[in-house]
């Protein structure tokens, strides 16, 4: 448990100490006005990589999130066309994320199938259903009323509405995971599945409720994406799912299952935000950007591996085989 | 005659266990050696020092007159010994060419592997062995007595002089059963010495020449098949005294609490049926595989019955599930208590209370308070030593996780608890706490399932035993009729003595 405390005191140092080296060039960086800016840029990577976190913790993966963003994100725009109200959109975005996680969980839990497999699958199948609905047109700012565009753009107490949701999500999942049954299923299964149902829980099940969680998230985050950009078509965030795993392995969220916390997941998230922003504004190429993430995931990975390696008892273990 | 191995004065020992002291063994040319022993009497071990994986500490291994050290599996190869082991690990998307030549294929000039030599050798060895196998067949798409012919070839694919057979039966049917003496038959003829472990009595006595048997880790005699009888080996087997010290127990038998009749399952039991009761302890002893920890498991809902009927308290349970059993108050200790015990990463108390979640629940949300002081109870009661409860489970030591393990499952205040195998692997001392502590239980009416395949603690511990053997029950043995001969040849399918 301490281990895990100070591995996410540690990213948080790290964010720190990127955001005092940017700092020093450039001051403004570091006015309260841009950090919330920084955040809530970094909202929707959040609330993904918390969903995501989830399904990692159950020793599964889910490449769906992004392609079930941008259709949820098309639905909603295209009923915000029809003219529905915003309240019953909201509930659809929610429902029908939540459906689509349902897909892969149902998949996963009732056939077998690996999820990797599952949300390849899925990811592939989401996306074209948005084609098919639209025949690839775009759906533009002109074509959103004002109130769906507003919302999270919507400043209360110094900050919008997006970054509230997503610290809203982060404290209803912290206490999800840390004070459910269901939330402590999540790590017993990713930690030792046969233990787990040893001990009456059903492992299927749980997995299920993981990518039900992580859908759910992911509609809500595409209807969000789709009023602050004012726009929606089939490439919406693509691409975005192999970000939001990344927050998540720079996180500390053990990609074997069963290992994290979620405020891993939210220092991950914003951790890539941090560079995200301050890179063009260093004046590096956006190229680097990636480099530089993909430097951290292995970093990270290296550092979780080398914590949790035992030390000096592997000798025993074998004497007593 | 000479013969070709010869093991003198072999001993070896784990922490807390002398797994052989001072064995002793011969193979001999053209002749099949039988080693007979209990579970536990160090069968596996000789197995695992004559091909290489443990060396002994004391002893010396001769090849032909000649003393050799067998540091490791390449040196058991070169020295001609070679083993064919109850799971065979091959490899199913490899064709039966490269399954036998795997790490010593031939090499053309180039250092390539020469494929067709590979396909001619593969050949040659199945033909030996009189099996009819296309050398470029998936290994996945063959039977399971294929793939044992498969592994034989593979074994003699090195030169073998010594070949040991470790209860090659278990897994084959009647007519492969039969394919496996003839070819037994044929190795003999080419002069192998073979070491054939088996519990099968009808099959030692048809095709062993001579016997060896061990008990408890030490040479107890040896001798050829035609000068002995079943009732001989099955002395020399189990011996007479039971020298381990068991707790006293009072034997308060109380109303039954659990009632099974006619429990079937399509491949591992039939027609299992029993009655267990406040306060008891009831044995089960077979052989390994003779389907008892796949009962519990039909019990604990791990795997549904086909058939059957389950009451406690004379009330009919479906149990469809762990987690229905464990509603219905059966908690299951299983023997793999690594891979299905503890969850290493949790800490101590989530680990204890996690079959226990909704008692620890208020409206939905867990207690931690609850939690640590049900975690609290439990641990103490078992003495577990550990720096603080929200310490990671992983780290403590396998003693120590056990007793997690335990407390978990006493928290949520069973009415059955089964236990598997409860003191395999662990040492003397903590035996006989394990003991002492099932002995409570049971004192505190709890009623208590001990799957075991020691004698002594079968014996020593149970009020009742009951014997399994094939997936059926055979025996129910109490009273004065509880010896370890009855048990012995009940398992084995022996008839009872005179």
């Amino acid at each position: 448990m301490s281990v895990l405390k100070s591995r996410e005191a540690l990213l948080a140092l790290a964010i720190l100490v990127a955001i005092g080296i940017i700092a020093m060039r450039f001051p403004a960086f570091v006015a309260p006005g841009n950090l919330a800016n920084v955040f809530n840029d970094t909202a929707p990577l959040m609330l993904l990589a918390i969903g995501q976190m989830i399904v990692i913790l159950t020793k599964c993966i889910d490449l769906s999130v992004a392609a079930n963003l941008a259709l949820t994100g098309m639905v909603a725009a295209l009923m915000n066309g029809a003219g529905m109200p915003l309240p019953l959109i909201l509930c659809a975005v929610i429902l029908l994320g939540a459906a689509l996680g349902a897909v892969n969980g149902v998949l996963v839990w009732k056939l077998g199938i690996p999820s990797i497999v599952v949300t390849l699958g899925t990811m592939t199948i989401y996306r074209g259903t948005i084609f098919l609905m639209t025949a690839g047109k775009w759906v533009n700012a002109h074509e959103m009323t004002d109130g769906f565009k507003a919302l999270p753009r919507l400043v209360i107490l110094g900050l919008p509405v997006m970054s509230w949701i997503a610290i809203a999500a982060v404290l209803i999942f912290a206490v999800v995971l840390t004070r459910t049954a269901l939330g402590r299923a999540f790590y017993a299964v990713g930690g030792n599945a046969h233990a787990a149902v040893y001990a009456g829980i059903d492992v299927g099940r749980t997995q299920f409720w993981a990518f039900v969680m992580s859908g759910a998230l992911a509609g809500f985050t595409g209807y969000l994406w789709v009023a602050r950009y004012a726009v929606a078509y089939v490439d919406v965030a693509g691409g975005f799912e192999l970000d939001v795993v990344a927050a998540c392995v720079i996180g500390g969220i053990a990609i074997a299952g069963g290992a994290g916390s979620i405020w891993g997941a939210m220092l991950g998230a914003l951790f890539l935000g941090v560079i995200k922003n301050a890179l063009p504004v260093v004046g590096i190429s956006p190229f680097w950007q990636m480099a530089i993430s993909g430097t951290a995931i292995i970093l990270a990975v290296a550092f979780n591996a080398a914590q949790s390696r035992p030390k000096g008892r592997l000798i025993l273990r074998e004497a007593a085989q | 005659m000479e013969p070709v191995l010869r093991l003198r004065g072999i001993s070896k020992s784990f922490p807390g266990v002398k797994a052989l002291s001072g064995v002793q063994l011969d193979l001999y040319p053209g002749q099949v050696t039988a080693l007979i022993g209990e579970n536990g009497a160090g069968k596996s071990t000789i197995v695992k020092v004559l091909t290489g994986i443990y060396q002994p500490e004391e002893g010396t291994i001769r090849i032909d007159g000649r003393e050799i050290r067998l540091d490791g599996a390449d040196a058991a190869a070169q020295a001609g010994v070679t083993a064919i082991h109850q799971e065979t690990v091959l490899f199913d998307e490899l064709s039966v060419a490269e399954n036998i030549w795997l790490g010593h294929a031939p090499r053309t000039r180039w250092g390539l592997i020469d494929r067709q030599a590979m396909r001619a050798g593969a050949a040659r060895l199945l033909a030996g062995i009189g099996a009819k196998l296309d050398p470029d067949q998936r290994l996945g798409d063959l039977g399971i007595a294929s793939r044992h012919m498969v592994a034989i070839a593979r074994a003699l694919s090195v030169e073998a002089r010594v070949v040991i057979l470790d209860e090659p039966t278990a897994a084959l049917s009647h007519k492969e059963i039969h394919e496996l003496y003839d070819l037994i038959e044929t190795l003999k003829a080419q002069g192998k010495a073979i070491l054939f472990i088996s519990h099968k009595f009808d099959e030692i006595f048809r095709i062993a020449d001579r016997y060896t048997v061990f008990r408890d880790g030490q040479f107890v005699g040896e001798g050829q098949m035609a000068d002995v009888t079943e009732g001989q080996l099955v002395q020399l087997m189990v011996g007479r005294s039971v020298d381990q010290i068991f707790p006293m127990r009072d034997h308060n038998i109380g109303s039954p609490v659990l009632t099974v009749s006619g429990y079937c399952h399509p491949t591992e039991f039939t027609d299992i049926g029993f009655t267990l009761h406040r306060g008891e302890i009831l044995g089960f002893y077979g052989l390994v595989g003779a389907g008892r920890s796949e009962v519990m498991q039909a019990l604990f809902g791990i795997t549904a019955p086909s058939k059957g009927a389950c009451r406690i308290d004379d009330q009919v349970r479906v149990i469809r599930s762990t987690s229905e059993a464990i509603a219905a108050g059966i908690v299951y200790v299983p023997e793999d208590r690594g891979r299905q015990g503890a969850v290493k990463g949790l800490p101590i108390f989530q680990n204890v209370t996690l079959p226990s979640l909704g008692a620890v629940s208020r409206a939905g949300f867990l207690r931690l308070a609850e939690e640590l002081s049900l975690a609290r109870d439990y641990t103490q009661r078992l003495d577990l030593r550990a720096a603080a409860l929200d310490q990671d489970v992983g780290l403590l030591s396998g003693g120590n996780q056990q007793k997690v393990v335990i407390a978990k499952w006493l928290a949520t205040k069973p009415r059955v608890i089964i236990l598997d195998e409860p003191t395999k692997g662990i040492d003397i001392g903590s035996k006989a706490a394990v003991h002492a502590f099932m002995a409570e239980l049971a004192a505190q009416g709890l009623a208590i399932i001990m799957v075991s395949s020691e004698i002594p603690e079968v014996l020593g511990m149970s009020d009742r035993v009951i014997v399994m053997r094939e997936g059926r029950i055979v025996d129910e043995v109490a009273g004065d009729r509880m010896t370890p001969e009855v048990l012995v040849r009940a398992a084995a399918g022996l008839a009872v003595a005179a």
